[in-house]
């Protein structure tokens, strides 16, 4: 190698940006394990389905069930409900009753304020957050804010006539 | 002897020049008041709340099925470990409390203004670490109000646009608050005092550079100050003495006054409180992010509301130096902001009905319009004041600066 290869600026220039661009994706690869290791680990992945059975739950009664650590409101609804409900739109985020349930005398919630994440109660028709006072029907649509969505329905079959999966594995 | 041994240390690193430059013969304003006492005071407690919190650590367990139940153990079994515990829980408190006070005077006598503001900013950045470290310490003792709070604060980052569930979850390590987020929040707990220790070191650095600001806004001659110590270390030291009658009445007679009821129930992921409240500490802010209807609106306000303290070195504009001192607008814009600030408070507080709702909205509005105020009420104010004349003690100051000024430019 001679004076001119020392010498030449562009070629130092380009060996630098070069280390520091490979130096950098090696940084940035090796902090994917990092960052991923925050995320749930698969213990917690495998608590991805609920088995529920509904034979106790009385007409107009309630149970609360944990799907992967949250509770999960289902709501066993009385023709009356089922008709209040299905004769409006919601408020705040309008959403036909029929496309919220699968069968329309079981409401399947995820029982989460989608505001700040607490768990509504429930109180007279619907529900009632009391963290920020958000209000939700029978169909748990939003009626009044701060919440910005309808209470979120997880995914769910019916294994039989008496028993429901929630989740997907 | 020692006299020896410290000749041996100077030769090989400046122990005696750095003495006697940042601690012993450190130039301080000599009509600093009292309220220049709290950022010794802040540090005085961060120290403490090192020291009690690595004790703690030896007892507790980071185990979503043992941490409520350590915390028992502590307060029973544990010698001394009620003393331990509230100490800590008690710190927490008076951390805010001083550090509020600290940023209040320099609010008040305009401290945050040129050349001091990365010293200001530097000041925020701990606020910031200090909020973290107290949020995620809360979590800790596994409690309904521990647990809540952890959920609707982690759920704040929902409001980040587009990956916002994914950023949620990966946060917790779960789809809820769980195992994995009480046993990370342990782990950066223990971590973000010794960052905070970090940026104290980088404030420190600031405050020696610019020096000590002092209640006329004036920048001193260098015959009005006087050495750290012995003065300044001895009204320190009664300041600490005061402020440890106040610190030992709460840990000894009302440590429960600070600590939630319902955080003696352990966390129930199924059944969240009636009324939830964040500690004394957040609640105007809080208050601010009930108070917008909007949720990624009401996550933004409560951030700015924060972060707005980061402008003041640009939002006051007064050619009268220093802060409410010698400007009567400005003091009354300070007040007002501490009012609202209590107003935030107690809304922040009660639970949301029709006519708090409405409260803490008109609160939230005055608390962001008297920061949008200032650029123009200092301008305005600034005219107003030398048209009419100023002082006649602030015209003597300002002339002894240009004085000063025009000596140092002689020479």
């Amino acid at each position: 190698m001679g004076n001119e290869a020392i010498n030449d600026g562009n070629r130092r220039n380009f060996l630098i940006q070069l280390t520091s661009v490979v130096g950098g994706v090696g940084v940035a690869a090796t902090c994917v394990p990092f960052v991923a290791s925050m995320n749930p680990s698969s213990d917690v992945l495998a608590k991805a389905e609920t088995e529920v059975d509904l034979a106790h739950i009385p007409p107009g009664g309630m149970h609360t069930i944990a799907w992967q650590g949250k509770p999960v409101f289902i709501l066993h609804r009385t023709p009356e409900q089922i008709k209040e409900s299905e004769a409006s739109n919601g408020v705040l985020d309008p959403e036909a009753d029929q496309k919220r349930v699968q069968k329309p005398e079981w409401l399947v919630v995820i029982g989460v304020c989608t505001h700040m994440g607490c768990v509504p109660n429930k109180e007279g028709p619907g529900w009632t957050c009391h963290c920020h006072g958000s209000q939700y029907d029978d169909s748990g649509r939003v009626t009044q804010g701060p919440a910005p969505k309808n209470l979120e329905v997880p995914p769910y079959r019916f294994v039989s006539e008496n028993k429901l999966v929630i989740g997907q594995a | 002897m020692p006299q020896r041994i410290i000749k041996w240390i100077d030769q090989r690193f400046p122990l005696t020049s750095f003495v006697k430059h940042e601690l012993t013969g450190y130039p301080t304003p000599r009509n600093l008041s009292y309220w220049w006492n709290f950022g010794f005071l802040a540090g005085f407690v961060l120290m403490l709340q090192v020291a009690t919190g690595i004790f703690l650590a030896m007892h507790y367990k980071a185990d979503v099925a043992l941490s409520f139940d350590s915390i028992q153990h502590i307060m029973r079994d544990v010698n001394y470990g009620w003393l331990l515990r509230y100490m800590h829980a008690t710190g927490a408190s008076a951390f805010f409390f001083v550090i509020y006070i600290h940023m209040a005077r320099t609010l008040y006598y305009g401290s945050y203004r040129a050349p001091r503001e990365l010293l200001w900013w530097t000041g925020q950045g701990l606020l910031l670490l200090l909020m973290a470290t107290a949020f995620m310490g809360y979590l800790l003792p596994w409690g309904q109000m521990s647990f809540w709070g952890a959920t609707v604060i982690t759920n704040l980052f929902r409001a980040t646009p587009f990956i916002g569930d994914m950023v949620v979850i990966w946060l917790r390590g779960d789809y809820t608050v769980g195992d994995a987020t009480l046993t990370r929040f342990f782990a950066l707990h223990y971590l973000f005092p010794f960052l905070i220790i970090g940026a104290v070191i980088v404030h420190l650095v600031a405050l020696h550079t610019v020096k000590s600001s002092n209640p006329s806004g004036i920048n001193l001659a260098d015959k009005d100050n006087i050495p750290f110590h012995p003065y300044f270390t001895t009204k320190d030291l009664y300041g600490l003495g005061l402020f440890l009658i106040l610190y030992s009445v709460f840990v000894f007679f009302l440590p429960d006054t600070l600590i939630e009821a319902a955080n003696n129930i352990p966390a129930n992921p199924m059944q969240t409180p009636n009324h939830i409240v964040p500690e004394w500490y957040f609640l105007p802010f809080y208050a601010i992010l009930r108070s917008v209807p909007n949720m990624v609106g009401g996550v933004v306000a409560m951030g700015l509301s924060v972060l707005i303290f980061a402008f003041m070195p640009y939002l006051d504009r007064s050619r009268i130096p220093g802060g409410a001192h010698y400007r009567p607008m400005f003091r009354v814009l300070f007040y007002a902001f501490a009012v609202d600030m209590a107003v935030l408070g107690y809304i922040g507080y009660v639970p949301p009905t029709g006519s708090s709702i409405v409260m803490g909205q008109v609160a939230t509005l005055i608390y962001f319009t008297l920061f949008l105020l200032l650029p123009f009420l200092s301008r305005f104010e600034d005219k107003w004041l030398i048209k009419r004349g100023l002082p006649p003690e602030l015209e003597a100051l300002i002339a002894s600066e240009e004085q000063e000024k025009n000596k140092r430019s002689k020479r």
